[in-house]
């Protein structure tokens, strides 16, 4: 029989296991494989940093991230700690247990090249070697083709560490000053999940200059959401939502 | 105001029924919400690429804007304007709230309305009597015509009660030869379709 305070001391340390850790540079893409019960911390190294994500179920990537049923089954237009991402299966493909910057865009989508061209002058690997201009439609596509996916494959995806709010008339205001170096937000995740991220600037970024930010990503092992769970017990849809999401993985 | 005697085609699609259909490029596309408060779950590919089809994300954030009506363009995966939204005398349309599934409605209201007719099981039947090779992977979030789901400044999302009524319409023009997929929404656990889901009316036109 294992104690409450066993178990808690338990969760304490494999909270605190780390498995890996490494930066993106600016403007840089990734992808890899999040196993059911691992977190994934993404820390902002500057101020103003965005990152465009992508979820899919690494065992069926046909089930993927579903911006409108995470919207609408917790009634935001926003993510932030507390929130889960679902997948269009009414499954949990992962949790927000942590965010210090309070929203996380979704309904903004990515930049492409013709904005990027157009706002901030062509830009060549030949001349500029590795820091030629990046865009976060290629960048994604530039993923997606590693696991035999396309442009059938784009979502609606995730902007991390944007803020865009909506007045009444339903117009996009982009909040420039939101994110700090030393912002993070934590990811535990419900499913194995494919996940794809680009560090190219949010599409509704003033700033006049190619300016995309450097991150940190750090993977821990925390095992999956406990029965006590701030994001379980955020709303009945939640609950539902993982009950959903464990009837996978019973055996 | 066009006349239906002069429409290619003149359709009344059943509540809860799928449709799929083309529209060519500079023709006219009329959706009527003829009894009124009835969502229509609407997406768009290129007649020719079908990887190329409408994306929520790149309209909203290519017009600035959440809400669709007049002047909307209706841009795709790759950046491309579909089609233009001409007249609208409903106001304005939503392609936040997506479609309704099984899956997201035992979610949504209880695990027990697994059983009930969705929006993304008219859609997936449709794609497969259609034989062409599209898919689940082939719906990306969609356009709910008539629906409104507001969103405040605080970042709250709500389904709303319509704003729509008996015989409103919305119109578009092709700017690309379209494949035209809609699930007139037989949703009955919100108030998108007032509890109530009702026929819808599409009309063609070669030219407007």
């Amino acid at each position: 029989m294992v104690s409450e305070s066993q178990r808690a001391a338990v969760q304490v340390s494999q909270a605190a296991t780390p498995l890996w850790e490494q930066a993106l540079q600016q403007g840089e893409h990734w992808s890899g494989v999040l196993r059911r019960g691992t977190s994934l911390r993404i820390e902002a190294l500057e101020d103003g940093a965005n990152v465009g994500a992508m979820l899919y179920n690494f065992e069926s990537l046909l089930e993927r991230y579903n911006m409108a049923d995470t919207l609408k089954a917790q009634h935001t237009a926003f993510l932030t700690a507390g929130c889960v991402c679902y997948s269009d299966m009414g499954r949990i493909l992962c949790s927000i247990t942590a965010d210090t910057c309070g929203w996380h865009d979704t309904i903004c989508g990515l930049s492409d090249a013709a904005l990027v061209t157009s706002r901030y002058g062509a830009s060549r690997f030949q001349e500029q070697r590795n820091d030629f201009h990046k865009n976060g439609r290629d960048s994604m596509l530039n993923e997606l083709g590693k696991y035999g996916l396309g442009k059938r494959d784009l979502i609606a995806n995730i902007n991390f560490f944007s803020r865009v709010t909506v007045d009444e008339g339903g117009a996009l205001r982009f909040h420039a000053q939101h994110c700090r170096a030393g912002d993070y937000v934590d990811l535990r995740f419900e499913m194995h999940t494919l996940v794809l991220l680009s560090t190219c600037q949010h599409p509704l970024d003033p700033d006049p200059h190619y300016h995309p930010r450097s991150v940190r990503l750090r993977a821990s092992y925390s095992g999956p959401a406990p029965r006590h769970d701030s994001c379980r017990e955020r709303c009945s849809e939640n609950a539902r939502g993982f009950h959903n999401t464990e009837m996978m993985f019973l055996t | 105001m066009m006349s239906a005697s002069a429409a290619l085609l003149d359709e009344i699609v059943a509540a809860g029924e799928p449709w799929l259909g083309n529209v060519e490029r500079g023709q006219i596309l009329r959706i009527v919400d003829l009894e009124g408060n009835q969502a229509v779950d609407t997406l768009f590919y290129n007649a020719h690429h079908y990887e190329e089809r409408y994306s929520a994300v790149d309209t909203i954030r290519a017009q600035g804007n959440i809400y669709l009506t007049t002047g909307t363009q209706l841009r795709s995966n790759l950046g491309a304007t579909m089609l233009t939204i001409t007249e609208d005398t409903c106001g304005r349309h939503d392609t936040l709230g997506g479609a309704c599934s099984a899956e997201s409605n035992t979610v949504r209201y209880a695990l027990e309305t697994r059983h009930m007719h969705a929006c993304r099981d008219n859609f997936l039947l449709a794609l497969a009597r259609h034989d062409r090779g599209l898919s689940k992977r082939d719906l990306p979030s969609n356009i709910n015509f008539f629906m409104n789901v507001p969103v405040t400044s605080a970042g709250e999302l709500h389904f709303a009660d319509g704003i729509s009524a008996a015989g409103r319409y919305v119109q578009m023009r092709a700017q690309m030869d379209v494949l035209v997929l809609i699930s007139n929404c037989p949703q009955l656990n919100n108030p998108c379709n007032a509890y109530n889901p009702t026929p819808i009316q599409i009309l063609i036109w070669a030219t407007g």
